[in-house]
Order: C-alpha cells, then sequence, then structure tokens
C-alpha cells in the first residue's frame, strides 16, 4: 500500500472518533424515561402501545389531514370522535410538556421543533396577552 | 409510514397478499392491535365552492376612516406580530388608500369619496393564484371550495410568491415572530421565522362553521361573506345590485374581494 | 488525481489558506443568519430576494457560459480549443455549486429544502430549475473529470461520454432558460415580464462567462506559467465575446424601446428607477450606469482588432464585460424588478454587511473549488502522459 504510514494512522484516528461515543456510554445505565401520564383521562386517542410507537405518525397525518384536507375530525378505531388538534385537543389532557414530552424527547435525543409554534400548555398564562386596540396602537 | 386510511388499506393489501395471515397492518408497523382511524369533516363545516368577500366601502368608511376593528380581531385571532420596522411588517388584513390600493386606476380626478380614503386590504383568494403556480413545494394551494392556503409547515420560504403575488399580500418572517405577539391566542399556533404566511381566509372557523373574524368583527357588516357559486346568496345579491371593483384584474387572477363602491 | 491539490508551493498554500479564512467568516455571519432569521439581511417584505438571489442568477449564466468553450470545439470541432472544455467544465462546475450554496442561504428553512424533491411540483420553476442545475452539475463532474483521467493517462477520453457531452449543450441553454423564466412569468413585475428576458440572460452569459473564464486563464498563465489554448483560440474566444456581448447590448436597447416608445408607466418604472430614479429614489442609479459604460467600453476595445490583440486591454475588456453582468444580472435586475412594489410604492434595498459577508464566503467557496479543480486540470494536462 503506498503511504501507509499516512493511512493507517487515519484510520486509527477515524475509528477512534467515531467509537468514543460508544466507549463512553458503556456500561452507564440511564433509567428508561417516565412520562407522567394524565390523570384525570383513562384513554388517549388510540390505545397505548400504539401512541408510544406511532403517536409521531398520527400527529403527521393529522397536520395534513387539517391543513390540506379540510377534515378536522378523527374516529378513532374505538369510534370515538376527536378534535384533530395538538394544541387544543392533545395538550388538553397532555398539559404538561416537560413532564410528559420532554421526558422520552430528551431521552432519545429528538427536538421536535412543533413548539416553535405550538404553544406549551402550561407556559400559555405566562404570555403576554394585552389585546389589540385602536389604543394599543 | 403514514396512517391516512388509503395507506392503511394498500398496507393492509400488502400484508394479506404476503400471507402474513391474520395481523393487521399495524403490527408490521408498530406494535399492538389497532385499525386505522378515520378522517372527517366537521358536521358545522360551511361548504361552499368558492368563497368571496364584499367590501362595502361605504358603510366603512362612515363607521370612521380610523376604525380598525376587523384588522385587530385578526390579529387577536392569529397571533400576528407587530412589528415597529415596517420592513418586517406581517399583514393578514390591513388598509391602505385609495390610490395605492388601486394604483392601476388611480387617476387625480377620483371622487372626493374615495380619494385619499382608506380601503382594506387582504389576500385575494384568486381563482387562478399566481402564488400556487409557483410555489416549489405546493406549500400553497388552492382548496376546492377558494380559498388559497398557506401550509406553514411545508414552506421552505423561498419567497417565490412574494415575487409572484401582484397585490403585496404575503409575508415572510423575517425574524422569530414570538417576541413580537402582542395578544396570545392560546388556541391558535404562531409561526416560526423562515416561513411565509397571508390571510388564510379564517379557514379554521370555516371548517367548525363559522364565518371569517373579521365579518363577524366588523360592526356596520360593512364585510358581506359568502359563497360566488351559489346565485341566492346574500353575496351574490349584493353584487347583483351594487357596482362593485376588484383590484388589478387585467392580470387574469380572477381575485375573490369585491368593493362596492 | 484528487492527491494533487494536497501537493503545492507556499504561494498555493497561503491562497488556499486566505479563501479558507475568508469562508470561515462568511460561515460565522451564515450562522448568525441560521439563528436570528434573514432579518439580518437588507431584504424585506417589498424587495423580497436581494443579492443572494441576483447572484445565484449571474452564476447559472457563467455555469450555462461553458458552453462557449465547447460547441466550437464539440459541434465544429475547432481544435485549438481541445484544452479549452475543460477548464470551461471546471469553472461550471463550481459556479452552479456558488448557485446552489445561494438557493440555501436564502431560503428561511434550509432544513426543509428536500420537501422539493418530497412533493415534486411541476407548475413551479424552481421544480425545473432544480432538475438542470443538478443534472448540469452532474454532466461536467462526468465529462470534466473523464477528460482529465483520459488527458493523465495520455489516452483519448472513453467513448461513452460523448454523448453525456453532447447532451450538455442543450442542457446549458436550459439551465439559463429555467432561471430566465423564474422571472419573466410573474404577473405584476413588469420590469422582468418580458419574452426577452430568457434569449438576454443568455447573451448576457456568453459574454460574461468567456470573459470570467479569459481572466482567470490570464491569472493562471501568470501564477503557473500553464497557458491552454495559444493566442489564436484567444482571440476567437475574444470574438465570441464581442458577438454575445453586442448582442446583449442590443436586447437592452430593445427593453428600453419598448418601454420608453409605448409610454406605458408600468413598463417604464423599473428602467426609470434602475438608470434615472424614480420619484426622488436612486439609490441604483450609480450602480446601473457604471454597469452599462462597463459594458460599452468593453465592447469598443473588443471591436478594435489591435486592442483586442493587446493583452492589457483584452484584459481589461474582460474585467469591464464582467462588471457590466455582475451589476446588471447579479444586483440590479433582480432589486430593480422589486420597485414600484404592487401599490406603487418604492422601498430601497441595500445588503446589510453579514449578507456580504455570506456572499463574499460563497464566491470564496467557488475560488476554492475552482482553484483544486484547475490544479489537478494543470497537473494532468502540463505531466500527464501526452501521447
Amino acid at each position: 500500500m503506498y503511504d501507509a504510514d499516512k493511512i493507517i494512522p487515519g484510520l486509527i484516528v477515524f475509528l477512534i472518533i467515531v467509537l468514543f461515543p460508544y466507549y463512553y456510554t458503556m456500561g452507564r445505565m440511564v433509567p428508561a424515561p417516565k412520562p407522567i401520564k394524565p390523570t384525570k383521562y383513562k384513554k388517549c386517542v388510540e390505545p397505548l402501545s400504539y401512541m408510544r410507537a406511532a403517536h409521531m405518525d398520527i400527529l403527521d397525518a393529522w397536520r395534513d389531514e387539517v391543513v390540506r384536507h379540510e377534515k378536522r375530525v378523527y374516529v378513532s378505531s374505538t369510534g370515538k370522535e376527536w378534535d384533530m388538534s395538538l394544541q387544543n385537543e392533545c395538550l388538553r389532557c397532555h398539559d404538561n410538556k416537560a413532564k410528559f414530552c420532554d421526558r422520552c424527547h430528551n431521552y432519545l435525543g429528538v427536538k421536535p421543533y412543533c413548539w416553535d409554534c405550538h404553544f406549551e400548555p402550561n407556559k400559555i398564562k405566562e404570555l403576554p396577552h394585552k389585546m389589540m386596540t385602536k389604543e394599543t396602537m | 409510514m403514514g396512517v391516512s386510511r388509503r395507506e392503511f388499506l394498500k398496507l393492509a393489501g400488502l400484508t394479506a397478499a404476503l400471507g402474513l395471515g391474520t395481523g393487521t397492518a399495524f403490527e408490521l408497523l408498530a406494535p399492538g392491535q389497532v385499525e386505522a382511524g378515520e378522517y372527517l369533516r366537521s358536521e358545522n363545516a360551511l361548504r361552499g365552492k368558492r368563497w368571496a368577500m364584499a367590501f362595502d366601502v361605504k358603510k366603512c368608511l362612515a363607521n370612521g376612516e380610523d376604525c380598525r376593528i376587523c384588522i385587530d380581531a385578526c390579529i387577536n385571532e392569529h397571533n400576528i406580530p407587530q412589528y415597529d420596522n415596517p420592513l418586517h411588517e406581517i399583514k393578514w388584513i390591513w388598509k391602505d388608500l385609495y390610490k395605492y390600493a388601486f394604483e392601476d386606476t388611480e387617476n387625480p380626478y377620483v371622487s372626493d369619496d374615495y380619494k385619499d380614503k382608506p380601503f382594506i386590504l387582504l389576500c385575494n383568494h384568486c381563482d387562478e393564484p399566481p402564488c400556487v403556480r409557483v410555489c416549489p413545494t405546493q406549500a400553497t394551494f388552492r382548496r376546492p371550495d377558494g380559498i388559497v392556503m398557506q401550509d406553514m409547515h411545508r414552506c421552505i420560504g423561498c419567497r417565490f410568491c412574494m415575487a409572484a403575488c401582484p397585490y403585496g399580500s404575503r409575508n415572510f418572517n423575517w425574524l422569530d415572530p414570538r417576541p413580537h405577539i402582542v395578544h396570545y391566542n392560546p388556541k391558535y399556533p404562531t409561526r416560526r421565522r423562515g416561513v411565509v404566511e397571508k390571510c388564510i381566509f379564517c379557514n379554521e372557523r370555516i371548517d367548525v362553521g363559522k364565518k371569517p373574524v373579521c365579518v363577524d368583527a366588523c360592526p356596520v357588516g360593512a364585510i358581506i361573506f359568502g359563497d360566488l357559486h351559489d346565485p341566492n346568496s346574500e353575496l351574490r345579491q349584493v353584487l347583483r345590485k351594487r357596482f362593485s371593483i376588484r383590484r388589478k384584474l387585467e392580470l387574469g387572477t380572477k381575485p375573490s374581494m369585491f368593493y362596492l363602491i | 488525481m484528487l492527491e494533487k491539490i494536497l501537493q503545492g508551493d507556499r504561494r498555493y498554500w497561503m491562497w488556499v489558506a486566505f479563501l479558507l479564512a475568508v469562508i470561515g467568516v462568511g460561515f460565522a455571519c451564515y450562522v448568525y443568519q441560521c439563528f436570528t432569521g434573514l432579518g439580518i439581511t437588507g431584504m424585506n417584505r417589498d424587495v423580497s430576494w436581494g443579492l443572494y438571489i441576483a447572484q445565484f442568477t449571474l452564476l447559472v449564466g457563467i455555469a450555462a457560459s461553458g458552453l462557449m468553450v465547447v460547441i466550437p470545439k464539440l459541434l465544429h470541432h475547432y481544435k485549438k480549443f481541445i484544452d479549452l472544455v475543460m477548464f470551461g467544465e471546471f469553472m461550471a462546475i463550481s459556479a452552479v455549486i456558488m448557485c446552489l450554496l445561494f438557493v440555501i442561504v436564502d431560503v428561511g428553512q434550509p432544513m426543509r429544502l428536500f420537501n422539493m424533491v418530497l412533493h415534486p411540483t411541476p407548475h413551479s420553476m424552481l421544480f425545473y430549475d432544480m432538475i438542470v442545475l443538478n443534472g448540469y452539475l452532474l454532466i461536467n463532474i462526468i465529462v470534466g473529470y473523464n477528460t482529465m483521467l483520459a488527458d493523465w493517462k495520455g489516452v483519448p477520453p472513453p467513448r461513452w461520454i460523448i454523448p453525456v457531452a453532447y447532451l450538455g449543450v442543450p442542457w446549458a441553454v436550459a439551465i439559463h432558460t429555467v432561471t430566465a423564466f423564474l422571472y419573466c412569468g410573474l404577473p405584476g413585475r413588469h420590469l422582468w415580464l418580458s419574452a426577452l428576458m430568457a434569449p438576454r440572460f443568455l447573451a448576457g452569459a456568453f459574454c460574461s462567462g468567456p470573459a470570467l473564464l479569459l481572466l482567470i486563464l490570464f491569472i493562471v498563465e501568470r501564477v503557473t506559467g500553464y497557458r491552454p489554448a495559444d493566442e489564436d483560440a484567444y482571440q476567437t474566444l475574444a470574438k465570441i465575446i464581442l458577438y454575445a456581448a453586442v448582442i446583449n447590448m442590443f436586447f437592452t436597447f430593445c427593453e428600453f424601446f419598448t418601454a420608453f416608445y409605448s409610454n406605458i408607466p408600468a413598463e417604464k418604472h423599473g428602467l426609470l428607477y434602475m438608470f434615472f430614479g424614480l420619484e426622488g429614489y436612486h439609490r441604483l442609479v450609480p450602480f446601473m450606469r457604471t454597469s452599462i459604460l462597463a459594458g460599452f467600453l468593453g465592447i469598443f476595445i473588443l471591436l478594435v482588432p489591435p486592442f483586442r490583440r493587446n493583452r492589457v486591454l483584452l484584459g481589461i475588456a474582460c474585467f469591464a464585460i464582467f462588471l457590466w453582468m455582475w451589476l446588471e444580472k447579479g444586483f440590479g435586475l433582480v432589486i430593480g424588478g422589486f420597485v414600484p412594489d404592487p401599490f406603487g410604492k418604492i422601498t430601497q434595498y441595500s445588503p446589510t454587511l453579514p449578507e456580504c459577508g455570506i456572499a463574499i464566503g460563497i464566491w470564496a467557496i467557488g475560488a476554492l473549488i475552482l482553484t483544486f479543480l484547475f490544479k489537478m486540470a494543470i497537473y494532468a494536462k502540463r505531466d500527464g502522459q501526452r501521447m
């Protein structure tokens, strides 16, 4: 091999960088996240196991149905009707983002940008509420 | 992987074809047993073929030239940010003088009733919208009921629609809008920086059976809302009786906003 | 071949380090833009496209202009251009990459760009722009790199690249036509709403692109002592530049005639704003007048054979013609299209410092790519096993 003196050390450095995260976390136990489920409500839109695995797909589908297909009502597998709205339906029960959404998302290192536009339910009160009127202009 | 009914049925068919037997399609996709849900329109939704508005300019002006109730109602409803810098402004519904609103027909001898008088402006929800034609992702599209909708989730912020709109009705979020919102409506989301937004004809209200918020807010009933395809609608009746003008008809965009003069 | 970019003298590494430093500054500006929003630029709700998209437009032309060295060689078998072709193609590669970068820095949600592929929209001209630009990049990489390898090995290029090279000819026309169609199909933007846009864009490209190529080749000759073609070939290229420049000037004159003889205000406003000022606003006037004067200067020098044969004057002419197009297509034409706005009001635009920093950073990236490609190409030409 030409330039083995450069290639082999290069490969070793590359492998060290790539494998470092595995080495760093090896043997460390990170406890599984425990999101706090709403207490007042018993049933989610769909069964728990499905929601856990596919809530992002439901939200994605809801978003397209509402924004693009004028449909706003979801009939679940049990026949119950839901308003397809993250902010006004999901977050009605799941009213604590930090203790519900964030726990798993942080654990998995995902950062959905829903919250750039949709409000965190427990933060709404802190937001300004100065109604626009002629006087405020 | 999506969960639309069509895709569910496709997957269900595929599962059967592959002889995967008793399980549902969702077992392939996700653990647990779930039949696909169904998506319906709200029973209360207003049904129309081409929503449009007429502005009774006389009534509007008679209520005072500085009236901005419809504009404020929209701002409060839709979390529209208020910028000090006019170059970054976000406007869904606003007003401007006749000579700007109808700059192509402006002439120095226009009647005193309208000269230097404000007109209410908003997205024209064109029948042949140039913004929809140019959008590279279908983030803006025309609904079957005539509303030119903006999908703020899909917009890549290329601003082609802003160059294409001959009415100046499109706004880009040059900065993060959140710090500039004065009144938060928790029922309606905000936008994030880097997307285009505009009047969406309150489709979120029409889809649940309410009229657009500006129509409901106007204290003198100067905004008439209705279906252009329905000959008996209030809108068509008033258009038959009164002379109306529309902005920049020569461009062939077929705007849906009528000004009764 | 790629390892050749890692071999060079002190001057070479200083140049690379300088470009990397400029790129670093540009990147810092871009990070700032990413976190704050496009509000850091001079663009606004009335002038919603600015320096980025204008530079993009100019560079599509530079990319397409590779055609002016490819056609004589490919279609007319003009032997003297044989070694120029690769340099034309490599300049096209770096120009297309810069185009794509200018689009990326211009969009508000760059991480959503893939939506254009996920939701293909054939009624949008940007959809075709995406296809033709990426296709053109691919064609030039395939043809350019294979020609270079063949040069290095001292064998004729593989036969299968010939059809690909031929495909590049209409494709180059397509990239600039589609770019013109982005502008000329918009109702209410009267400055752009002209069937002449695409022909004018092509004429402008075919003079400014080869002019830039000649300038770069002069510099390359100074620095490396290598020249890919003899004086005859350069003179031929200079005449090509001249023809394209004259046609381009004629098209500009046609735009003026239609607007001012018809006397339709909307047709006149854009041109008035650019060249004479409108309602007291004349920020673009000095730039546009410089631009048109540079154009006339370049044409004049190229028109007179003794001047054209003088290396210094030829260099000045090339620079003037490039400046003409840089100011017109790379700045004024895009800004002017937004004046006056749909309400007949005027908003003036000037780019901000970070905006210029990002643009300069992209030019530095282009220069770096060009440096690497030319370095390989010159090595292959000069030190390859010539048959």
